[in-house]
C-alpha cells in the first residue's frame, strides 16, 4: 500500500524520514522513540487522540522544532547537520505548511498571502501574484484575491492557505490539522482540493488529524500514542 | 460474532466445564443473548472434532455435562490468528469487536493490535468510499458520506475504547 501510490522515483526512495524520535517539554514526554518514513508524493495522516504527540511529530519532522535525541533526514540530508540558516531555507523552499486557523496576514490581500513565500525567496511582485493566482484558481478561490483574510469564509481562508504552501512546488506539504475549525461540508472541499493539487504537483503530505474522515484522504495512516508510533501492515 | 473462536479464546484462561464457560460467556459477552446450552455442545464438540479443543478428564456421575475442555495448541493459533484479523467493516460491529478486545487483555495479548488492524481495516474501507464518492455524481457522495458517517462512528468508539485498554485490562482481571 502506498507504494504505488507513491509518484516517481524508486518505489523504496524515502523523501523524509524520522527514527527514534524523542523530545520532552519539561519532565512530561511528548515523543518517546516515533519513527515516521514519507516516500515522495505520498500522503500519509498521522493519526492519534489529543496530545498524543502528532503536532511535535511534525513539527520535528519539518525542522520546526529539535529533537532531543534521533534524526530527522530529508533527501538523505540530516536536517540537525544544517545551520539554522540553511534550515530556515529549506523550510521556504521545499517545504509547505497549513494549520489549522490564523496563519494568513490580516493586512495582506489574500494574493499577497498567496504570493508572500515568493516574494520572500526574492520574485518580483508582479511575477509572484500571477504564479499566486493560478494557484488560487486551482484551489478555487481566485475570485478572492484582492480581499483581506477577515473577509473571507472559514472554509476559503483554508483554501487560500494551501494555495500559500503549495506556491513554491514544495516537496512535501505539513498540514496540521487543516480542516480542524471547519464544518463537514467546508473540510471535505478542503481536503479534496489539497489532495488533488499536492498529488498534480508531487507533493507529499504530511497530514496532521484526529478525523478518520478526513484521514480517509491519505495513502495510509500512522497512529501516535503516548509520544509512539504504531503502523500497520494490513494483508491485501 | 464467531462463537466458537469466543468459547476458545475463555478456555485459553484455563479448563472449563461446558457449563462453566456458559457462565462466563453470559457474564462477559452475552448482554442480552445468553448462549443457548445445546449452542454451547454443538459448538464445542465441533472445536473437538477440529482438533481446537480436547477433552480433560471427566467428573464422576458422567453424562455430557460433566466433561471438561482444554484448548490445544491449535487452539490457542486459531485464537490468535482470529484476534488479529480485523472484523468486516460494517454498521453493528462493536459486540463482534468488543469481544476480541476483552478476550486479547484476558490472555495477556496486545489489544491495541486488535484495534490497530481494526482502525486499518476501515481506513481502507473509507479510502474505497471517498475514491467513489469523487468519480460519482450527487446521489453517490450522499451514498457514500452516509457509509463514511457510520465507519467513522465506529472509529471514535475504539479510539476510546483504546484509550480505556488500562482501565478495562484491570476490570477484566477481576
Ligand atoms: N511547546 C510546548 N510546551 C510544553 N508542552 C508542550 C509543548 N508542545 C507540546 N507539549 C506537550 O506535549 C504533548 C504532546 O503535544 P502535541 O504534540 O501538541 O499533541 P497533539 O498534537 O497530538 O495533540 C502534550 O502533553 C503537550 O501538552
Ligand atoms: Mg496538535
Amino acid at each position: 500500500m502506498g507504494a504505488e501510490t507513491a509518484g516517481d522515483g524508486p518505489v523504496n526512495e524515502i523523501l523524509l524520514g524520522g527514527v527514534e524520535l524523542r523530545k520532552s517539554f519539561g519532565s512530561t514526554p511528548a515523543l518517546d522513540g516515533a519513527a515516521l518514513a514519507v516516500r515522495p508524493g505520498e500522503i500519509v495522516a498521522i493519526m492519534g487522540p489529543s496530545g498524543s504527540g502528532k503536532s511535535t511529530l511534525l513539527h520535528c519532522l519539518a525542522g520546526i522544532v529539535a529533537p532531543d535525541s534521533g534524526t530527522v533526514t530529508f533527501q538523505g540530508q540530516d536536517l540537525a547537520r544544517l545551520s539554522d540558516r540553511q534550515r530556515s531555507a529549506l523550510r521556504r523552499s521545499e517545504f509547505g505548511f497549513v494549520f489549522q486557523f490564523g496563519q494568513l496576514v490580516p493586512e495582506l490581500s489574500c494574493v499577497e498571502n498567496v504570493a508572500l513565500p515568493l516574494r520572500l525567496s526574492g520574485v518580483r511582485r508582479r511575477e509572484a501574484e500571477k504564479t499566486a493566482l493560478d494557484w488560487m484558481a486551482r484551489l478555487e478561490v481566485e475570485s478572492l484575491g484582492r480581499k483581506r483574510p477577515g473577509e473571507v469564509s472559514g472554509g476559503q481562508g483554508q483554501r487560500v492557505a494551501v494555495a500559500r504552501a503549495l506556491v513554491t512546488a514544495p516537496k512535501v506539504i505539513f498540514a496540521d490539522e487543516p480542516t480542524g475549525a471547519l464544518d463537514s461540508l467546508n473540510g471535505e472541499q478542503v481536503m479534496r482540493l489539497l489532495v488533488a493539487t499536492a498529488r498534480d504537483s508531487g507533493a507529499a503530505v504530511v497530514l496532521v488529524t484526529h478525523e478518520a474522515r478526513v484521514a480517509a484522504y491519505s495513502d495510509r495512516e500512522v497512529v501516535v500514542r503516548d509520544g509512539r508510533t504504531r503502523q500497520v501492515e494490513l494483508v491485501p | 460474532m464467531s462463537i466458537g473462536h469466543a468459547l476458545l479464546g475463555l478456555l485459553e484462561t484455563g479448563p472449563r466445564h461446558g457449563y462453566d464457560l456458559k457462565r462466563v460467556y453470559d457474564e462477559r459477552f452475552g448482554h442480552d443473548r445468553p448462549l443457548a446450552y445445546g449452542q454451547v455442545y454443538s459448538t464445542l464438540s465441533r472445536l473437538l472434532r477440529n482438533g481446537l479443543v480436547e477433552e480433560s478428564g471427566v467428573e464422576p456421575g458422567g453424562g455430557p455435562e460433566r466433561k471438561r475442555y482444554a484448548i490445544t495448541d491449535a487452539g490457542v493459533t486459531d485464537v490468535a490468528d482470529w484476534l488479529v484479523t480485523p472484523e468486516n467493516p460494517q454498521i453493528y460491529l462493536q459486540s463482534a469487536l468488543y469481544t476480541k478486545v476483552v478476550l486479547a487483555l484476558m490472555s495477556g495479548r496486545d489489544a491495541e493490535e486488535v484495534l490497530d488492524v481494526q482502525r486499518s481495516a476501515h481506513l481502507r474501507a473509507m479510502r474505497g468510499l471517498v475514491a467513489r464518492k469523487q468519480q460519482g455524481d450527487l446521489t453517490d457522495q450522499l451514498i457514500c458520506d452516509h457509509a463514511l458517517f457510520h465507519l467513522e462512528a465506529d472509529l471514535r468508539w475504539l479510539e476510546l475504547t483504546a484509550a480505556r485498554l488500562g482501565e478495562l485490562a484491570k476490570e477484566v482481571d477481576n
